[in-house]
């Protein structure tokens, strides 16, 4: 049979998952990450990050508004995805996710959105006229109130909800890697250290994303970048990036260590199948070059213009080790055999609607979203008109 | 009242979150069959409906009544243990009116290699053939005879 080597179960020959399950936990990751980083600013008071809080709080919304796409698109019949939330199962981890995500989606990201741009949106709607008008009373849902006082009861319930939302955002990401954990069945899978490997390889692929998008958008719009801000996202970046590492090679040393049944098996695998996805791209290139470029920074005195290309880098380098690291889960994780004597090979489609070139643009697609929300709602630091809460940050 | 009037949008929004949830109910009440969940996590008139179907096996202890010689003759050889149906299909019509529905001829190339192609996931003492090797072409009938299939006098070749 193409592609097997040794024994496999006629089950295990092709995979399931497909690329559209890799794509998933990365754009859920992504979410998660940026919430993370929006609520430094808000809970954790990490001034200097302010400029790119709005930024973050949007980015996470185009993300999560793509993140079940994939998902709806691996199902054989999409159009039954309802019926998870009519009648969920109480017993089903999946089902529950479906009001995770919901309650995050309305109660925190759209409710946060919502209080953080509502002075902008009224004065927009004050400022035009027609359509436009209509279309930005209807974002401020009617209200039209301005005052010092209700301004600050939004930052009040803006606080309350980043509060409720940070422990949502490792909800829901936690969820993805609590379902792979307690895949008992797969010792690949099966350990209670996934859904803390994910939420952490979550946060620094989010925070990693936001810098990119913050550095970039900037650029494009003629701007000076704010460099305390990406000096204090790459620190964090950096010691976050560093719990994330470590807690995986907890996982890999734990793994050596115990060496049970199932370890010749995936030795073998990392060796081989998985040698160039994990060990080159995710470790090498992907965690141990941007590790050491940051912690570069962090102990010399490079120059500014140095220091955002190593930025820049050591980003766009976490996102590659973050999306092989999701590959490395889901796909290596359906390569060996239970009898641990064969492995099968994975062979993705190019322009089916699982293949390649879906998975790259539901990738992509977030960016698209956020283009069209960002158009919406600026979220640029200069033009934040309602009460200053960024000291750094001058009006223009 | 100024401190309401100041919160008072944040009513807007839990107003949209109640009519999300309000739409989501009144939908759900509509779409969810009435009878779900009335034995357990399905639809409970599913049973009803089910039994309600026409039956289309009549079940081995049938055909034996009118096929006497063929029962004796399946009971005797290794396939005892397989049921007429499992080879013949469905044939609750022909058992019911034999003179005006005729079972459908079978073609011994397909049905013989579903149960016994070579397959390393099989239990290792069920008898499995790679059928092209073993029958070099021909159909399995010619050599084997389905209701008795081992073979064993020399004449069988
Ligand atoms: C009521 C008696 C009766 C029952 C019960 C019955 N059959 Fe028959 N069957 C017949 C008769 C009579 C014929 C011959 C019809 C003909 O040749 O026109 C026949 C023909 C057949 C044939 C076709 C023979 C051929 O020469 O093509 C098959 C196969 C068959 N039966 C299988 C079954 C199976 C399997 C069952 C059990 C589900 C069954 N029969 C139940 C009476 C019965
Ligand atoms: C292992 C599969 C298999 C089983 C089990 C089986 N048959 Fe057959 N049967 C065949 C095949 C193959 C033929 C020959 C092709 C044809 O006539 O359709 C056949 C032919 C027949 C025929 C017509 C030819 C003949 O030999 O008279 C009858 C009648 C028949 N079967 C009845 C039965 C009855 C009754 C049973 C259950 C007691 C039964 N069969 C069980 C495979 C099976
Ligand atoms: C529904 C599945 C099924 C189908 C279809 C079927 N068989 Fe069988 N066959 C069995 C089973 C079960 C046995 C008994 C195995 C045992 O007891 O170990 C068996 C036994 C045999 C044996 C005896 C092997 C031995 O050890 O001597 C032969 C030969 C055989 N079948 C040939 C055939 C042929 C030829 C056909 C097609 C007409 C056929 N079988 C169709 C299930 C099937
Ligand atoms: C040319 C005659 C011939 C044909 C055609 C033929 N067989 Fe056989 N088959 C035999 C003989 C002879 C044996 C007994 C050989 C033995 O016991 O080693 C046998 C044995 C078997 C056995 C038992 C094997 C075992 O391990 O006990 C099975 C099952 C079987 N045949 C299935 C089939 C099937 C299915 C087909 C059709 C694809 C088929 N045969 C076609 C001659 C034939």
């Amino acid at each position: 049979m193409g592609g097997v080597e040794g024994y496999m179960y006629p089950n295990e020959i092709n995979l399931y998952w497909s690329v559209l399950i890799v794509v998933y936990p990365y754009v859920t990751g992504l979410v998660a990450g940026a919430f993370i980083l929006a609520s430094l600013v808000r809970i954790f008071n990490v001034k200097e990050v302010a400029p790119t809080y709005r930024l973050a709080l949007l980015t996470a919304l185009a993300f999560l508004i793509v993140a079940p796409l994939p998902l709806l698109l691996h199902l054989g019949h999409p159009e039954r995805c309802f019926e998870m939330y009519f009648t969920p199962h109480d017993t089903s981890a999946m089902a529950m996710f479906g009001y995770v995500y919901i309650w995050y989606l309305m109660a925190v990201l759209l409710f946060e959105i919502w209080l953080d741009f509502r002075h902008d949106i009224i004065l927009t709607a004050r400022s035009s006229k027609g359509l436009k008008r209509a279309f930005y009373v209807l974002l401020s849902l009617g209200s039209n109130n301005t005052s010092e006082h209700s301004l600050a009861v939004d930052e009040r319930a803006g606080w309350i909800v980043t509060l409720i939302g940070i422990p949502s955002a490792f909800l829901l990401h936690g969820y993805v890697g609590f379902i792979f954990g307690s895949i008992k069945a797969n010792p690949w899978w099966s350990s209670p250290l996934m859904p803390v490997v994910f939420i952490f390889s979550a946060m620094v692929s989010g925070i990693a994303l936001v810098l990119l998008v913050y550095m970039f958008t900037t650029r494009a719009r003629h701007r000076e970048i704010d460099m305390p801000c990406v000096d204090t996202i790459a620190r964090y970046l950096l010691y976050i990036f560093i719990i994330d590492f470590v807690m995986e090679m907890l996982d890999l040393v734990h793994r050596i260590y115990v060496a049970d049944e199932s370890f010749r098996s995936i030795n073998f695998m990392v060796h081989t199948k998985l040698y160039f996805s994990q060990i080159v791209l995710q470790i090498y290139i992907g965690t141990l070059v941007p590790l050491i470029l940051l912690g570069i920074v962090q102990v010399t005195r490079l120059s500014p213009s140095l220091r955002k290309a190593i930025y820049a880098l050591s980003a766009a380098l976490i996102e590659i080790a973050v999306v092989s690291m999701r590959w490395n889960v889901v796909i290596g994780g359906q390569l060996f055999s239970k009898s641990f004597l064969g492995y099968t090979t994975y062979k993705i489609g190019l322009i089916t609607h699982e293949g390649l070139f879906m998975a790259v643009f539901l990738t992509l697609l977030p960016l698209a979203f956020l283009w069209v929300l960002v158009k919406i709602l600026p979220p640029w630091p200069e033009l934040k008109r309602g009460m200053n809460r960024v000291a750094s940050v001058t009006m223009p | 009242m100024k401190n309401f009037r100041d919160s008072e949008h944040l009513l807007r929004f839990a107003f949209l979150f109640a009519m999300v949830l309000a739409l989501f109910l009144i939908v759900r009440h509509f779409v969810v069959p009435k009878s779900f969940g009335e034995y357990g996590h399905y639809r409970g008139a599913a049973i009803g409906e089910t039994a309600a179907r026409p039956i289309h096996f009549a079940g081995q202890s049938a055909c034996a009544t009118c096929h006497t010689d063929i029962a004796a003759t399946k009971q005797a050889g290794m396939h005892a243990g397989v049921h007429c149906e499992a080879c013949h299909g469905p044939l609750a019509k022909h058992a019911a009116d034999p003179a005006s529905v005729q079972p459908p001829k079978l073609d011994t190339a397909v049905l013989c290699v579903r149960c016994h192609a070579a397959s390393a996931a099989k239990p290792k003492n069920f008898p499995q053939v790679a059928a092209a090797e073993h029958s070099g072409g021909l159909v399995c009938e010619t050599c084997h005879h389905p209701h008795s299939p081992a073979i064993q006098s020399e004449g069988a070749k």
